[in-house]
């Protein structure tokens, strides 16, 4: 019931947002939203810490802006073959990273989304330091045009929706339930006859199809695509807004995309800000060190707020419960 | 004299600066699987502290005319006390909990790093010169031999081995040894754990700010120099498996010495060649070269 509740309030929220805010950056917020959720559906369920879904994020958004760009597929297409894409390279990824556990698996995948850097740095129709500019965004169906922020948004938002259902279906199936296993004890699920390898394999390419999904559409959102999508510091990015939000809970990456991602866009503001009143002048840089503020967050996080935010008030919640319910 | 249509000279040049690389990537992997056996963490600020060894020999020699030398041993010494300070305010927190925790907590470290001196410094090169009586250099009759490479090469050779002697050889290393496989019963011996784990951490990031010393005169000396590192001795760790000191010293000379080849033969590959290699080791033999599996 009270899910419901949610649900709802969350959808009103998202239908008016537009009316309020700047679409663009709406739709940038939703699509590092479904990002996290794709990496959480590793981290959360599964156990598994991806260090390479920069890879996927921008694979697919530089398959998706050349479909459009050079080939001149419509919209639909775009986004397909940049999902096509980086379910192949997450289908590569993960049956070379599978062979390894625990640390080296996150080594390995740290290694390969490398090796997807450098292909889009070298290869010719990725365009190297400029990247790929001016994508258009086409027409929904051949009919809708695109252009309009509006239109774009409420069917960025329906990929939102779409990817997110499709996450919650997931965790809630009999698979879910087998992820589950394999995260609390993996000899365990080995010995009640479970495929342990194809299963992870399974969820690692489901994964970076979603963290492909994203990245596609934010090429297309945003009419460009450059190497900071799939450099090593997406692949941390995505995972402080997953630790940030709370890892293995459904909304907790959602709300943690939307904290980093305005953070990144308004830490310039905080900075001239706090410039100003505390008359430090360090701080008036404070727009181009975002590292150091989410290298901060990155330790904070890790040694204080394990749960993340989200992860906490469920955990609140619960202690309230128990108090009240004596045993 | 040529090679395979390579002028002996060229490939002699290209393989001593796959060996230079290659002791970087032998001490660095080092220092990861000495920090890993003992502490369970992998230590992604690894790459960042190599940055910081490097900084800390450009800002002693260019701001406080300290020369190469004095650097070689402050800079390591520095670099490992500011380990010390983080295993003991930050890191022994996450002992008992899984191990990506220490990843990310690392990993946090670096941004945090690289942030502080992109602000100090941005992000474009500086550069130390070499000390005097390392430049020029030798002919050797088939090669030219720059000293200071020569002695990048003997320097981190020696450090590995001096290292290697004294885990396998001594009985400090036995007691290192005894910890990494059952670090209770050390204690009940009583051996300070603790004080153990803090100073392997120590000394394994010292090794990184050694490198970083090492690295200073022949490369460009940027906050980004060490994650651009890390990623490939990742993969070297990958390759060679956490499990063998002086196997991590082989593979990490020997993709050193594959990369230059590559740069000879196909240089549009040589960035790479290292993943490759990573790719079909873990193919032929998922557990890596020297590994056992933890």
């Amino acid at each position: 019931m009270n899910r419901k509740i949610a649900y709802t309030i969350a959808l009103l929220v998202a239908l008016a947002a537009p009316f309020v805010g700047y679409p663009v950056f709406l739709m940038k917020l939703l699509c590092f939203g479904l990002f996290a959720c794709a990496f959480n559906l590793l981290i959360g369920y599964t156990g598994l810490l991806s260090f390479g879904h920069a890879a996927f994020f921008g694979g697919a958004g530089y398959v998706a802006g050349y479909a459009l760009t050079t080939l001149g597929l419509p919209f639909e297409a775009g986004i397909v073959l940049g999902v096509l894409a980086a379910s192949a390279i997450g289908l590569v990824m993960g049956l070379l990273a599978i062979r390894r556990q625990g640390i080296y698996f996150s080594m390995i995948t740290l290694a390969l989304a490398q090796m997807v850097y450098f292909g889009a740095l070298r290869a010719p129709f990725t365009h190297g330091e400029d990247g790929l500019q001016g994508i258009p965004r086409g027409k929904l169906l051949g009919m809708l045009d695109l252009g309009n922020d509006l239109t774009m948004y409420f069917v960025v938002l329906a990929i939102f929706i779409a990817g997110f259902a499709l996450i919650v279906r997931i965790i809630h199936s009999p698979f879910g339930q087998v992820l589950k296993a394999v995260k609390e004890n993996e000899p365990r699920a080995i010995s009640l006859g479970y495929d342990v390898d194809k299963v992870k394999l399974l969820a690692f390419v489901l994964s970076s199809a979603l963290a492909g999904l994203a990245g596609a559409t934010k090429a297309v959102v945003l009419g460009f695509e450059t190497l900071t999508d799939v450099h090593w510091t997406m692949s941390g990015l995505v995972i402080l807004m997953t630790l940030v939000g709370g890892m293995g809970t459904l909304a907790g990456p959602v709300l943690g995309a939307f904290l980093i991602v305005a953070l990144e866009n308004k830490l310039g503001d905080v900075g001239n800000f706090l410039a100003e009143t505390t008359h430090v002048e360090w701080f008036s840089s404070l727009g181009e060190s975002v590292g150091i503020v989410t290298g901060l967050i990155f330790v904070i996080c890790v040694l204080l707020f394990r749960r993340g935010i989200v992860g906490e008030i469920l955990a609140a919640f619960d202690a309230a419960r128990r108090r009240g319910k004596p045993a | 004299m040529e090679i395979f249509g390579v002028p002996l000279q060229a490939m002699m040049s290209q393989l001593l600066l796959g060996l230079v690389n290659g002791s970087f990537y032998a001490m660095l992997s080092l220092g990861l699987a000495v920090i890993f056996g003992l502490l369970n963490v992998i230590n992604f600020s690894h790459g960042a502290l190599y940055m910081m060894g490097a900084f800390a020999a450009f800002i002693g020699v260019t701001s406080f005319g300290l020369n190469y030398w004095m650097m070689l041993v402050l800079a390591p010494l520095l670099v490992g006390v500011f380990g010390i300070l983080v295993e003991k305010t930050m890191l022994r927190w996450l002992y008992k909990l899984d191990h990506l925790y220490g990843l990310l907590l690392t990993f946090g470290i670096t941004l945090l790093l690289e942030g502080v001196f992109r602000s100090f410094f941005g992000v474009s090169g500086q550069t130390l010169d070499v000390p005097e009586a390392l430049s020029g250099a030798t002919d050797l009759g088939f090669m030219i031999l720059p000293n200071y490479r020569a002695w990048v090469v003997a320097a981190s050779l020696t450090v590995c081995l001096v290292t290697w002697f004294v885990i396998e050889k001594t009985r400090l290393g036995a007691y290192l040894r005894a910890g990494t496989e059952n670090p209770k019963l050390v204690e009940a011996f009583g051996v300070n754990v603790p004080l153990m784990v803090t100073l392997t951490y120590g000394f394994g990031v010292a090794l990184a700010g050694f490198a970083g010393v090492l690295a200073a005169p022949v490369i460009n000396v940027t906050p980004l120099m060490g994650s651009n590192l890390i990623i490939v001795v990742f993969a070297v760790v990958v390759i060679g498996g956490m499990g063998s000191i002086l196997g991590s010293i082989v593979t990490g000379l020997g993709l050193g010495v594959i990369e230059g080849l590559t740069r000879v033969y196909y240089p549009e590959a040589s960035e790479v060649v290292v993943f490759v290699v990573m790719v079909i080791v873990l193919l032929l033999r998922p557990a890596g070269l020297f590994g056992k599996e933890k």
